[in-house]
């Protein structure tokens, strides 16, 4: 404890550091996600393909994409970009199927409805469809948002800094205490995105509360 | 760059010897293997047990809380607490396995029970009225039906140890992370990038492997097959019913059939 009074400041910086690390994946991951899932959805053929590229991406080692991404964007080593898109082709993964699945969660007489009802093509995507399917990609988001949160921490072995420093500098130094508290403020962080996302579910999906309230 | 890697993976110097490439991957391999053993000995009757009798539930939603925690630190925070208790070469082994097999606990355990969760109350009832007791609905109902999600679990698990074990070797366990942590370290980065490579290749190859395994053993006349065998001549009828319903579980639930890892764990974690 009197070690993290001591060093709330460089805690904070860290925290800040991983928020970006691992949120700004998030978005870019589902803003990716939500075409490609269409996509698997709208071509029933693409579905596989489209699902075991994700499961390959997603087999591969943290630590190794890491280490290779420079490799292959051009970057420097100890440039940020490399784990902002490495986590962003993990989010990607793990977020390809569930839109896809959550678009195909949508009843086909709602949509038969929307139709009928002169909702077409991007607009019912926007008004219908991908309202509907918020659910499902918000428990996927989840997933990803708190798996995000534990993988940045690995990027402080290339020396990228984020909470996961807190944590090596702790074991090069013997300092428990300071494990701890980087333990600790990972799940936290896990935590607080778990939260908000489940937040913007809530303020998304409004019908659902109504539903529950009558019943 | 590239060219340079490429020279540094087809040399035979860098496979030759003890820390030879060659070495780390069997190295690597064995560390997994353990790790995954030991944990399906713990989670596997621990899920059948939860999901058979329904009870204790706050077991897998405790595994599941568990994937908040950070695996460096716990990898780190129980090296601390472990390595000095223990001398020699185990000093540096036996942490990281504690740590593998805390880690893949969880979801194996949810894949396990949430596959004999899934298990239509229906089948188990029949069998119940066939005059099976709990054992027998365990072992000649209940694994095979769950078999697809107990499989993909036992995948995911694999997975997630070949990348912590990397990770490992940071707090000194051998295997193919050493070329990446001490790549680093030193600022070589061909052998640094070409053990990434091979890292990745290997957890690419053990998927397909076990995506392999799980579709021949999943296959439904082998499950039919596997359960009449050795049984006596009246559970013949039981196997033959229960077979059908294997083989609809088995496709209808995605999962299992597009055998992907990484979803498979998601889900499961959120469906508890």
């Amino acid at each position: 404890m009197e070690w993290v009074n001591d060093h709330w400041g460089d805690i904070f910086a860290l925290a800040r550091s991983h928020v970006w690390l691992a949120g700004l994946p998030l978005v870019l991951g589902l803003l990716i996600a939500l075409p490609l899932g269409w996509a698997a959805r709208r071509w029933s053929r693409l579905y596989p393909v489209l699902i075991s590229a994700s499961g390959l991406l997603y087999t591969i080692p943290s630590l190794a994409l890491f280490v290779l991404m420079p490799l292959i964007l051009g970057t420097r080593v100890l440039d940020r970009a490399n784990v902002v898109v490495a986590m962003t082709i993990y989010t990607v993964a793990l977020l390809v199927r569930t839109v896809a699945d959550g678009l195909g969660s949508v009843p086909e007489a709602t949509l038969q409805a929307a139709r009928a009802m002169g909702y077409k093509g991007l607009r019912r995507f926007f008004g219908v469809e991908l309202p509907l399917a918020v659910p499902v990609i918000a428990a996927g988001l989840r997933v990803a948002a708190v798996s995000n949160v534990s993988i940045v921490s690995v990027a402080s072995l290339i020396g990228v800094s984020q909470l996961g420093n807190l944590l090596t500098d702790g074991y090069d130094r013997f300092i428990t205490a300071e494990i701890v508290a980087g333990i600790v403020a990972c799940v936290v962080l896990a935590l607080l995105f778990d939260g908000l996302i489940l937040l913007g579910q809530r303020l998304l999906t409004p019908w659902v509360r109504a539903q529950g309230g009558r019943a | 760059m590239i060219a340079s890697i490429l020279e540094w993976l087809t040399s035979s110097a860098t496979w030759s010897g003890e820390a030879g490439l060659g070495a780390r991957i069997v190295e690597h391999l064995w560390y997994s293997l353990l790790a995954v053993v030991i944990a399906a000995a713990v989670a596997v009757p621990l899920g059948l047990w939860v999901g058979h009798t329904g009870r204790a539930r706050w077991l897998v939603s405790l595994a599941n809380s568990l994937r908040a925690v950070p695996t460096l630190g716990l990898l780190f925070a129980v090296a601390l607490w472990l390595g000095p208790k223990i001398s020699g070469e185990l000093a540096f082994l036996i942490p990281s396995v504690v740590v593998l097999v805390i880690l893949v606990i969880p979801p194996i355990l949810s894949g396990v029970y949430a596959g004999v969760e899934a298990v239509d109350p229906a089948t188990r009832d029949a069998a119940r009225g066939m005059g099976m007791r709990g054992m027998e609905v365990v072992r000649q109902v209940e694994i095979p039906n769950a078999l697809p999600l107990i499989l993909s679990g036992l995948r995911s698990a694999f997975l997630q140890v070949i990348a912590t074990a990397t990770v490992a070797a940071y707090i000194g366990l051998g295997g193919l992370g050493r070329y990446l942590v001490d790549g680093i370290k030193t600022g070589d980065y061909v052998s640094t990038a070409g053990g990434a490579v091979v890292v990745s290749v290997l957890a690419l190859l053990v998927d397909g492997v076990l995506a392999l395994v799980q579709r021949l053993v999943v296959s439904p006349g082998l499950t039919g097959g596997r359960t009449g065998r050795t049984r006596r001549g009246r559970s013949e009828p039981t196997t033959a019913s229960t077979s059908p319903t294997t083989s609809t579980g088995s496709s209808t639930r995605s999962p299992a059939r597009s055998g992907m890892s990484a979803g498979d764990g998601g889900v499961d974690s959120h469906a508890t």
